[in-house]
């Protein structure tokens, strides 16, 4: 299992809960299993979230790997200019 | 370790200063954009826009304007083939054509193709639009209101409450702790409200394309663009159309800084030269920059601040509500997440807000967002030390976001430069210079978090031992030269035997636009790995010529040569005799790679500004600023030092005169450059630079981006030396001389 954190607005969707656990070895598991396990998350998953591993943001790999001691952040998609 | 991660190494080619390779094109008028490609057989394409701000489409009668002489094509929406599943193409589509309402003062509503641009503005007059004029709004606080004029229904998305009208597209919330116990701690509260106007990125070449389109559904498009992967998707998305028939050529660019992200001109030009049978040259007025592209959001924003006597800040919040014009954008969203981003907070909330109003749709600009979050906070923060009787650099750094610092936005701080440049700041000389009458020192932090994405490079060996590179990225910054530098100090040869270019879309496979701070971090990466896939190969062809493994042969100083004693006594080969043999060792050599590059490393700048207000007039002088910023490895300081003082720039004239000004009725009333003032070289001082740098470890060179992080510190750092100066807190944007002489005459 993995701890997620969620941003203030996304925790309103799943009972004020700012951290969840879900099981996931990478970014495609994560991002599959929240959409699943709290489907109220699921249409801003489907805009798009980027990933914070560790401190570091990812978007789109899905092999990127995740393991139990991560620290994951869920963040808005971020673009730039 | 990963050889993506940042290793140590000393330099021979980057960090240098070398002569860009493309001035030569650019001071001699050779360099080609987007107006100067022309095709035989070409019509000029023109846009009838909407002079309305919110107004239903009742009719468009195109009848006369279709039977005039020289005139080829004409269209409206209706002639738009398909409707985009995707949403945000949907906008695009939308805003690049009104469909039943037009949202804006400037909106398109019509198209002409014509023989002559005389031909097409008189058919342009000739189109008959029954509108319905309807309410307009134009700011964010009117426009959340419950009883404001709605552009979109339906479009909330969830968190946002039922208290705020449909115009609010989405809420968003970060941070962590609680705040109120937070300003119970703290000596000293502070709350305000800022505003900022909406500016625009003030690009010196307008929009412009050439578009060719078949009735088979083949098409070319040659334009001025951030992102040419980005035009042709979209415009494929847009019309319905296979995007590998679609290729997309980008011009060079007379800049973007964000506002060349997104399409305008582009689907209109290829439906209309599919519609004529001809190829199609579109090109933007100044006026139409001004009132259909797409500038900042303007914002309210309110923050409060809770500090000790002795600087430490002990709660912050930060609601910040931003318009994005007509259709959706996240720059609320990006402002609450990084405007206490450069700070360690034990207890923090921030609100992001996104609007939409009756203004053309906000683009991004350098940082998106990202400024205007800035102004707000730095200034609270230095009218905290001020009133402290703190130093305001000193409660920076007892405050500065470190490694292991849990950032206000959520992830903890790898390797950040924020204490550096603050530490460089207070050592600098500017800062302990002594300041004259009327004169005010302000200084700022700023962040952005850069990006990376999909990004492919190749890169060829000539058989006389050039180098040939491409890149799909559009050079707005200097890429051209980074990518060049990278190669050379990987190939071991000189730079100047590489010559880097911009491919278009039939010749690499898929690029994230120029945006994001990416390039010099992401095509920096895959240059070097290119370059080293063309080593590998390289040294294979030495080692089959001298009979040994490839595990024998080393690559040292732009050559092969044998490693170690058991592979034999053999001279070095250059690079340039391995590809001289080429041919007879098993063909053409080239490296190329391909990737989705992530971990970018977050940027961190501060700047100190200091001005001079006249106390008769409220003009503001700048009178001397200088700029300290992290940029993990400059490639090329000069073109890093550039970065830096044009982000500055530009932001002073945010923070002093730049400003959408509307008339009663929604209106753009200064449309032009002679009535929307940005800096000119007469108004500014040399802008000094000071480059840091801290390593990003997910980059071999330790490259961060940093096009972007130069545009936030300085609205606040000009905001805090003139209320300094002027000895009153000045809390909006921008400080022209009427808002300064107003606030003078209130002390």
């Amino acid at each position: 299992m993995v701890t997620v954190r969620l941003w203030g607005s996304l925790a309103e969707l799943v009972d004020g809960k700012r951290e969840i656990e879900i099981t996931a070895t990478n970014l495609r598991e994560l991002l599959e299993g929240l959409a699943e396990a709290y489907p109220a998350l699921k249409p801003q998953i489907s805009r798009g979230v980027s990933v914070a591993i560790d401190g570091r943001i990812y978007n789109d790999t899905w092999a990127t790997p995740i393991n139990e001691t991560s620290e994951i952040v869920l963040l808005n998609r971020l673009v730039g200019g | 370790m990963p050889k993506d991660e940042f290793t140590p190494r000393t330099f021979s080619v980057v960090g240098t200063r070398p002569l860009r390779p493309d001035g030569i094109d650019k001071v001699t008028g050779r360099a080609r954009y987007g107006a100067d490609i022309s095709a035989p057989g070409m019509l000029t394409g023109m846009v009838l826009r909407s002079p309305h701000a919110h107004a239903r489409i009742c009719s468009i009668d195109t009848s006369v304007a279709a039977a005039m002489p020289g005139v080829k094509a004409v269209i409206t929406r209706a002639d738009f083939p398909v409707h985009p599943k995707n949403n945000g193409t949907a906008d695009v589509l939308d805003n690049c054509m009104a469909d039943k309402k037009a949202l804006y003062d400037g909106h398109a509503v019509a198209a002409v193709a014509a023989s002559s641009r005389r031909a097409a503005l008189d058919a342009l007059a000739t189109i008959k639009v029954v509108y319905e004029v309807l309410p307009h709004v134009l700011d964010v606080d009117e426009a959340m209101k419950l009883d404001a004029p709605i552009l979109h229904k339906g479009r909330k998305q969830e968190g946002v409450p039922a208290d705020v009208s449909d115009n609010v597209l989405t809420r968003t919330e970060y941070g962590h702790g609680d705040p109120e116990i937070g300003f119970q701690m703290a000596d000293l509260v502070i709350e305000r409200q800022f505003k900022t106007a909406a500016t625009h990125q003030g690009y010196i070449e307008p929009h412009s394309c050439l578009a060719t389109l078949g009735s088979d559904g083949q098409g070319d498009l040659w334009v001025c663009t951030q992102g040419h992967y980005m035009a042709r998707n979209t415009c494929a998305e847009i019309l319905g159309l296979d995007s590998g028939c679609l290729r997309v050529t980008p011009s060079e660019i007379g800049g973007g800084f964000g506002g060349k992200t997104t399409v305008f001109l582009e689907p209109t030009a290829l439906l209309l030269s599919q519609k004529s049978g001809r190829p199609v040259k579109m090109t933007m007025t100044r006026e139409e920059v001004f009132r259909a592209s797409g500038p900042t959001a303007s914002t309210s924003i309110d923050i409060k601040i809770g500090m000790t006597k002795d600087g430490t800040i002990t709660a912050a919040k930060g609601d910040y509500r931003y318009q994005n014009g007509a259709y959706e954008a996240m720059n609320g969203t990006l402002g609450a997440m990084t405007g206490f981003a450069p700070y360690n907070l034990d207890h923090v909330k921030t609100v992001g807000w996104d609007v939409v109003t009756n203004r053309p749709k906000a683009a991004a600009y350098r940082a998106p967002g990202a400024p205007m979050a800035a102004f707000a906070v730095e200034s609270v923060i230095d009218e905290l030390a001020h009133k402290l009787g703190l130093d305001p650099i000193d409660v920076r750094l007892k405050n500065a976001a470190r490694e292991g610092t849990k950032s206000a936005y959520g992830p903890t701080y790898p390797a950040i430069g924020l204490e550096a440049t603050l530490k460089a700041a207070k050592s600098h000389p500017h800062w302990s210079a002594p300041l004259g009458e009327n004169q005010g020192r302000g200084v700022a932090c700023g962040f952005w978090f850069n990006f990376g994405g999909d990004t492919c490079v190749s890169l060829m060996v000539n058989p006389d031992g050039t180098v040939s590179l491409s890149e799909g990225n559009p050079d707005i910054g200097g890429s051209r030269a980074a990518m060049s530098m990278m190669a050379a100090e990987e190939l071991g040869i000189p730079m100047e035997r590489i010559r880097t270019i911009i491919a278009d879309t039939a010749a690499l496979g898929q690029n994230e636009v120029t945006d994001g701070s990416r390039v010099t971090f992401a095509v920096g990466l895959a240059t070097i790995k290119a370059a080293r896939h063309a080593i590998q190969i390289m040294v294979e062809r030495a080692a089959m010529t001298w009979g040994i493994e490839p595990e024998a042969v080393e690559w040292v100083d732009g050559a092969a040569q044998p490693a170690g004693p058991n592979a034999g006594k053999h001279p070095p080969m250059s690079l340039a005799e391995i590809a001289a043999i080429a041919s007879n060792t098993g063909g053409p050599i080239s490296g190329h790679f391909e990737v989705n590059a992530e971990g970018a490393g977050v940027s961190f700048g501060t700047h100190i500004a200091d001005t001079e207000v006249d106390p008769e007039t409220g003009a503001v002088k700048i009178i001397r600023y200088t700029v300290f910023q992290d940029a993990g490895k400059a490639v090329h300081p000069s073109f890093v030092e550039g970065q830096l003082q044009g982000g500055a720039v530009q932001g002073i004239g945010w923070a002093l005169n730049e400003e959408y000004i509307y008339g009663k009725d929604g209106t753009l009333q200064n449309a032009g450059f002679l009535d929307y003032r940005i800096p000119v070289a007469s108004d500014l001082p040399m802008i000094d630079t000071a480059i840091l740098e801290i390593p990003n470890p997910g980059h071999p060179y330790g490259v961060r981006g940093v096009g972007e992080t130069g545009i936030v510190p300085p609205l606040a750092a000009v905001a805090n030396s003139v209320s300094r100066a002027a000895g009153v807190r000045m809390t909006s944007l921008p400080m022209s001389p009427p808002k300064v002489l107003a606030a003078l005459k209130k002390m």
